[in-house]
């Protein structure tokens, strides 16, 4: 059981194919996998379609890939930080599926764990529930959303043993576990590889059975709103 | 005179209850968390975190802790982390009591706007339509009129909705109002600001 790889593009061989569906982890630009996401413009693969909570900013993250025109469909909840996604988006170029951001989240949960559909109040009333199977159960109303199975996950931690079972560091944990999860196949990207037996049992937050490739890098780890108060101000 | 947006916040603070699990959303009603004084309230970060602490001081920021409007923040000692789907799960699930929200319109049925103008850039709902739809209150903050002077509490929403029926009690720089099954109904005037005052400024139906 070999899933140590060593480096992204490396991990990527023989996983990439065209018009194939990748679930991506990530808040904005925190905890997203950016070694995997430059790996995959380098290989060029297109007409890709990526469920990403956000579609990263002008030159960094998934707006790379948009750069570069390898996404045909994005499945987001809010995408408003980066102008040249909606410019492909207005023009038609860019396919794009809005989620309620719970939605999406759940629609990764479910897939992963083999549940093709599930009934939520989200949404209700909305042009979000247009098209979409409605169902009463004890009086109130839900609408039907569907399982995401992905053919790739591609995903960030900070720390994995080499069997695959990860630890996040606070915020950049988000959408990272679901993601993983919904995914045939899950890359993992880490901060730092350690041997099984260092990472507590207890403390796993993602276990190593979603993770099939893992590879160890630098991360750059951009901030995407930089706010701070002063001393005095305390 | 009307109540400022500190003043509409610090208003806002009252809702809230010792040990309440609240969301707050973008603009002003972040600024409701310098209001709630000696209360003892655990903030809910849609990304994933519950007890969210102030922003960091320069030189302090962590590019893995951030809050749902990206901006960097910091943690609590009762702070946890937590996956998307379980962050949505305990919204879904009705564990948050309330989330204090921004709107561009609400119906006198309680119809929320707050996620796209059409024609415009679109920029997407976010976790709003999650957090109206689950929350055990949705309480909304937001000036009571536009900057054209048209009412924001309207017979029905024009604009493309967020929930339907989702709001309890609304908030403007004119007082409180809440939302009932014959219409909105007053609950308390900013100070000058006169019931008359109030029916003037509204299009929605005030009972």
């Amino acid at each position: 059981m070999k899933k140590v790889y060593e480096s992204a593009s490396e991990a990527l061989n023989g996983v990439l194919h065209e018009g194939m569906t990748i679930a991506a982890g990530g808040f904005g630009l925190c905890g997203i996998p950016e070694l995997l996401i430059d790996a995959i413009v380098e290989s060029g693969v297109k007409d890709l379609t990526v469920a990403s909570n956000n579609c990263g900013v002008d030159g960094f993250g998934l707006g790379k890939l948009l750069d570069t025109k390898q996404i045909k469909k994005m499945m987001s909840s809010y995408v408003g930080e980066n102008a040249e996604f909606m410019r492909q988006y207005l023009s038609g170029e860019l396919e794009l599926e809005f989620n309620p951001q719970g939605t999406l989240a759940e629609r990764m949960r479910a897939g992963g764990c083999g549940i093709p559909g599930f009934y939520t109040k989200t949404g209700v009333g909305t042009v979000i529930a247009e098209g979409k199977e409605h169902k009463d159960f004890d009086g109130q109303t839900y609408i039907l959303e569907r399982g995401i199975f992905a053919d790739l996950s591609i995903v960030k931690a900070w720390k994995a043993d080499t069997t695959g079972n990860a630890v996040f560091r606070k915020t950049a944990r988000n959408f990272n576990p679901p993601a993983a999860m919904c995914g045939k196949i899950c890359i993992m990207e880490v901060e730092e590889i350690v041997e099984p037996g260092e990472l507590d049992g207890d403390h796993i937050h993602l276990p190593g059975i979603y993770v099939h490739r893992l590879i160890q890098g630098n991360h750059e780890k951009r901030i995407e709103q930089r706010t701070t108060r002063t001393r005095e101000d305390a | 005179m009307p109540w400022d947006r500190n003043q509409m916040a610090e208003r806002a603070a009252q809702e809230l209850e010792d040990g309440m699990y609240v969301n707050l959303g973008i603009g002003i009603p972040t600024l409701v968390a310098n209001y709630v004084g000696d209360k003892d309230i655990t903030l809910q970060s849609e990304n994933g975190m519950l007890g969210m602490g102030p922003f960091p001081f320069d030189g302090e920021e962590d590019p893995d802790l951030i809050n749902a409007g990206k901006q960097t923040i910091t943690e609590l000692r009762r702070t946890s982390y937590f996956d998307s789907a379980q962050s949505f799960g305990m919204i879904r699930g009705g564990k948050i009591a309330a989330a204090i929200l921004g709107a561009m319109e609400v119906s006198e049925q309680g119809d929320l706007a707050n996620w796209m103008i059409p024609g415009k850039l679109v920029k997407g709902m976010g976790g709003a339509m999650d957090l109206v739809a689950g929350v055990g209150r949705v309480i909304v903050i937001m000036d009571h009129t536009n900057k054209h002077g048209d009412s924001k509490l309207l017979k029905e929403c024009t604009l493309p909705l967020t929930g339907k029926a989702v709001v309890d009690r609304v908030i403007t720089n004119l007082g409180v109002l809440d939302v009932t099954h014959k219409g909105l109904h007053i609950q308390e005037l900013a100070p000058g600001v006169t019931r008359e005052d109030m029916i003037a400024a509204t299009e929605a139906k005030i009972v």
